[in-house]
């Protein structure tokens, strides 16, 4: 039964560092020092969160600004990592956490094909066979080897989306990236995602809008400050989540 | 040895990005400059000609061939300043990366390095033609110099980690490895003889200075025609690998905690 997880995560807590700029005199800065406080004053992030999705599953993380929906999917790519509690995560994750996280703005478009697809942990030889498949899908053709400085935020995020989506990942970790780029655009990506939940491609996806979620997502989870608040079928989550915040 | 093998597996998955940090190092360094990698040459070939106007007058009666002793040891000292420079800055500098993508950390200390050596190794060319010109012997011995360039990249590797470590935590490190390295720079012996410091200063720089090994072992090759004492060649290994074994420890046991830090 065990085995079915792809997604494991047990009782996780994840601490962050809130050390506020925001010394006022020398006093408190003594003070902090001694506390320890000067440079990291702890937060927590999370608490207590279990999720347990299986192969084939899509998920919605859904919850007001802060609640914690980043954190928990940064926390299942490896980013950040458990003050306590375990993460197991079996199979391969694409991240779309930013589009062109790691994209250099002053190389071109072909250079940063292969940066990026490299940051992603993928081989130059992997890159090169499906380089084509890339400029394609982002519809950059002409702009090959302009530097990316120079594009439209659209165009960076067709770019980054394009490499990102490149393979059919076990996992696809998707945090509200949608929200540049034209209408056709958007489509053309959900059109992407569609495939590869068809072909059995599990999903985290964060987003605000609740269409969108109960469209792609047949579980959520909610979040309210750092714990889950309810998590199940998609219908019945989102159902009570726009109840309490309308 | 599960772990191990996890790392090394971690490390070959990871190679080519090594190799696009590399080439990306490169290839904005110069961009746009109509001289382009020619700078790698010209700029020690400038620094030296000053030296050698300003300083060969003063030290006249200590060292033969001013101008390759001083070039060979500041090419160097320089791969050993730029590199772990460069390197100090690798993590905070891909904070917003790290922040997104899961990616080893190391990667980015480790590409620093290994473009200031590639610099390193255009920088030489400066130094082959100063030797040309000044008809310096060309020595076989020359041809040991990638061992050279072996031990120096393994002792600014640790040293890299080490600095791109605490920087995370103690900004401070910036400015206090720029008066640092002042210091190291003028206790180590690039444009004055060895000979010329007081006696018990002479013993405590062949003793600890890392950089005095590494000049003296390149001096040895180049200008000297011999191969190193069994002093200084052994001596930069201890110093490489006791550095990369420090650098990769504070490393280790600080990398995950480097995201709360940004």
């Amino acid at each position: 039964m065990e085995q079915d997880y792809v997604v494991d995560i047990d009782n996780l807590t994840i601490r962050f560092n809130l050390a506020s700029e925001k010394v006022s005199d020398l006093k408190e800065y003594f003070v902090k020092l001694i506390k320890r406080e000067l440079m990291f004053q702890e937060f927590l992030a999370l608490q207590d969160v279990t999720l347990k999705v299986k192969r084939g599953e899509s998920w919605g993380l859904i919850g007001v600004n802060g609640s914690g929906k980043s954190t928990l999917l940064k926390a299942a790519c490896g980013i950040l990592k458990p003050y306590k509690g375990t993460i197991d995560i079996r199979g391969n994750i694409a991240p779309l956490i930013e589009l062109g996280a790691g994209f250099d703005y002053n190389m071109t478009a072909r250079e940063n094909i292969f940066l990026n697809g490299t940051v992603l942990g993928h081989s130059r030889k992997f890159m090169q066979e499906h380089f084509e498949e890339i400029v394609e899908f982002a519809e950059l053709q002409q702009f090959l080897d302009v530097p990316i400085k120079n594009f439209s935020s659209g165009m960076q995020a067709r770019l980054g989306f394009a490499i990102a989506t490149m393979v059919q990942p076990d996992i696809l970790v998707v945090d509200e990236i949608l929200s540049v780029g034209d209408y056709q655009f958007q489509q053309k990506c959900y059109g992407r995602m569609q495939e590869m939940l068809d072909g059995g491609t599990t999903l985290l996806y964060v987003s605000h809008d609740i269409e969108s979620v109960k469209h792609l997502c047949d579980h959520a989870i909610w979040l309210e400050k750092g714990h889950v608040r309810k998590s199940g079928p998609v219908q019945e989550v989102c159902d009570e989540y726009m109840q309490v915040n309308r | 040895m599960v772990l191990m093998r996890e790392r090394i597996h971690t490390f070959i998955k990871y190679k080519d990005l090594l190799r696009e940090l590399v080439v990306r190092d490169l290839k904005l360094k110069y961009r746009r400059s109509f001289l382009g990698y020619l700078w790698s040459i010209l700029n020690p070939l400038l620094i030296m000609i000053v030296m050698t106007v300003v300083f060969s007058h003063m030290f006249r009666a200590g060292i033969e061939n001013f101008p390759v002793y001083l070039l060979a040891g500041q090419a160097v000292f320089d791969f050993i300043r730029n590199s772990t420079t460069m390197a100090m800055y690798s993590v905070l500098d891909n904070a917003a990366l790290i922040k997104k993508i899961y990616v080893p950390k190391y990667i980015f200390t480790l590409s620093r390095i290994t473009s200031t050596m590639v610099d390193f190794v255009f920088s030489l060319g400066a130094l082959l033609l100063v030797m040309i010109v000044t008809r310096t012997p060309f020595s076989p011995h020359m041809l040991a110099t990638p061992v050279l360039v072996i031990q120096v990249y393994i002792f600014a590797c640790g040293m890299g980690f080490f600095l791109s470590a605490a920087n995370v935590f103690f900004r401070d490190m910036q400015y206090i490895y720029g008066a640092f390295m002042v210091a190291w720079q003028y206790l180590t012996p690039l444009f004055y003889p060895l000979e010329m410091l007081p006696g018990w200063l002479q013993s405590i720089v062949t003793l600890v200075n890392p950089a005095y090994y590494y000049v003296e072992h390149f001096r040895d090759l180049v200008l000297y025609g011999h191969f190193p004492s069994a002093q200084v060649f052994w001596g930069g290994w201890i110093f490489a690998f006791i550095m990369l074994a420090f650098g990769l420890f504070v490393f280790k046991k600080a990398q995950d905690k480097f995201i709360l830090y940004f």
